[in-house]
């Protein structure tokens, strides 16, 4: 499912309150159990969430994974290389480091998936490669709600659309 | 009383030039202080000496409700002290409260303690004792308590999004927070280890120079210096992690979501 919408009309709020980081009213539930029903950190590690500028808690980039060696095959499709691990924060560009945060969000085995403009700093290559990894996700059963500006790129990767406006969130045809 | 040299009024005269010269050496470098220093050097001399009249009424009555409404005073204005000192405070009341409620819990539980254990003076609440042992450990836990709260507000608002992206990841508010936390006691605790650590070689405590001033032996000095460093170390290091513990539930909720709209919105940003 695609969201879109003008800036700063709170597509990136609506995800921060799906995935339960801000005090928020609704109610939001997964496969019929509803999210109040678990703590916090369970209904977050059912649904993953990569912000549009993720953040980063150690010094390089190997400690934010748990288990670098099962996310060797990801990091070496998304076109990065294997001694990423060792570089210093300050190392990889923007597009480096959403990337890398994608695969630490699917290395936590997600059911839900919330992207915010995952492909915005990314080249045509890398684009291409993080739609296709995604689109074999969703074969495999994850669900994902992707924030995009890109009209072409909602085509490519979604069956249904939201519409968000004015802080206001409606299902879009098409 | 053995051997001590009573100051007069004259004395005090003379050591003030001092104070004096200082503030000349502000107007004529353009330093600005003048002002400050002046006020600051009034302030102290009307407030140490109201301290003493009040030592001096409360040691002629030895009452437990005195003693414990002088050592309330000092708690509350140790309470607004370290409320100022904050960058970033917690909204409402809880900038003030949590900062007072850990000083005095901590202040007080080392204080009794070592009046009940190691000093034993009779009776136990003697303001003698009690008053000038619960100052000098408010003191710094005051200090621990209001850098270690400092610590963690700026701490969780400067790196909110790496604390938000381990909660994202489905970690618990401990977690999360952890390295925070971790700063934010080691701050609160640097003073009293540099103090240990510095003092006899660097520095001569002021309590222990005081009683030997007094006319008390060097050794027995020391030895009531060193139990004064212990109970400073103990009561800020329980001060501190009440507050930095009391201060990150706070700034979380149960549904281990990061709340810095609790942090007071007219903190810098």
């Amino acid at each position: 499912m695609a969201v879109r919408g003008p800036s700063g009309a709170g597509k990136s709020l609506l995800l921060r309150a799906i995935v339960d980081l801000d005090p928020n009213k609704g109610e939001v539930s997964l496969d019929g159990t509803s999210r109040e029903a678990m703590s916090g950190p369970a209904w977050r590690r059912l649904v993953g969430y990569l912000p549009a500028e993720p953040g980063w808690w150690g010094d390089r980039v190997g400690e934010h994974f748990t288990d670098w060696a099962a996310a060797r095959p990801l990091i070496a499709r998304l076109g990065l290389p294997d001694d990423a691990r060792d570089w210093p924060l300050t190392r990889p560009s923007t597009g480096e480091r959403i990337r890398l945060a994608l695969i630490r969000a699917l290395a936590a085995h997600p059911k839900v998936l919330l992207l915010d403009e995952p492909t915005a700093a990314l080249d045509a290559a890398s684009v291409a490669a993080v739609e296709t990894l995604i689109a074999e996700r969703v074969e495999d059963g994850l669900a994902v709600l992707w924030v995009t500006h890109d009209a072409a790129q909602g085509e490519r990767v979604a069956r249904r659309f939201l519409k968000v406006e004015a802080g206001r969130v409606s299902e879009d045809g098409k | 009383m053995n051997g001590y040299i009573a100051l007069s009024t004259t004395d005090l005269a003379l050591g003030s030039l001092l104070v004096l010269a200082n503030a000349l050496l502000s107007l004529v470098l353009h330093l600005g202080v003048h002002r400050r220093l002046l006020v600051a050097a009034v302030r102290m001399v009307v407030q140490l000496s109201l301290m003493g009249l009040v030592l001096a009424t409360l040691f002629s009555h030895v009452s437990p409700l005195w003693t414990v409404l002088a050592a309330l005073v000092m708690v509350g204005f140790a309470g607004r002290e370290a409320t100022a000192r904050q960058d970033r405070p917690l909204a409402g009341w809880w900038s003030l409260g949590l900062g007072t409620a850990c000083m005095t819990m901590a202040a007080s539980l080392v204080t009794v303690f070592a009046l009940t254990t190691a000093l034993r003076p009779d009776p136990w609440y003697d303001p003698r004792y009690a008053i000038p042992l619960l100052g000098m450990i408010l003191g710094n836990t005051m200090t621990g308590v209001s850098l270690g709260l400092n610590s963690l507000t700026n701490g969780v608002a400067l790196r909110r999004s790496a604390v938000e992206a381990r909660l994202m990841l489905g970690a618990v508010r401990l977690d999360a927070l952890g390295p925070v936390i971790r700063e934010s006691l080691r701050s609160a605790m640097m003073p009293i280890i540099n103090s240990m650590a510095a003092t006899g070689v660097v520095s001569l405590p002021g309590m222990m120079t005081g009683q030997i001033l007094g006319g008390v032996a060097p050794m027995e000095a020391v030895k009531y210096q060193i139990l004064i460093m212990f109970l400073i170390a103990g009561g800020t290091g329980l001060g501190a992690v009440g507050a930095v513990m009391g201060g990150v539930f706070r700034l979380t909720d149960s549904r281990h979501r990061l709340r810095l709209d609790r942090l007071a919105s007219t903190g810098k940003t």
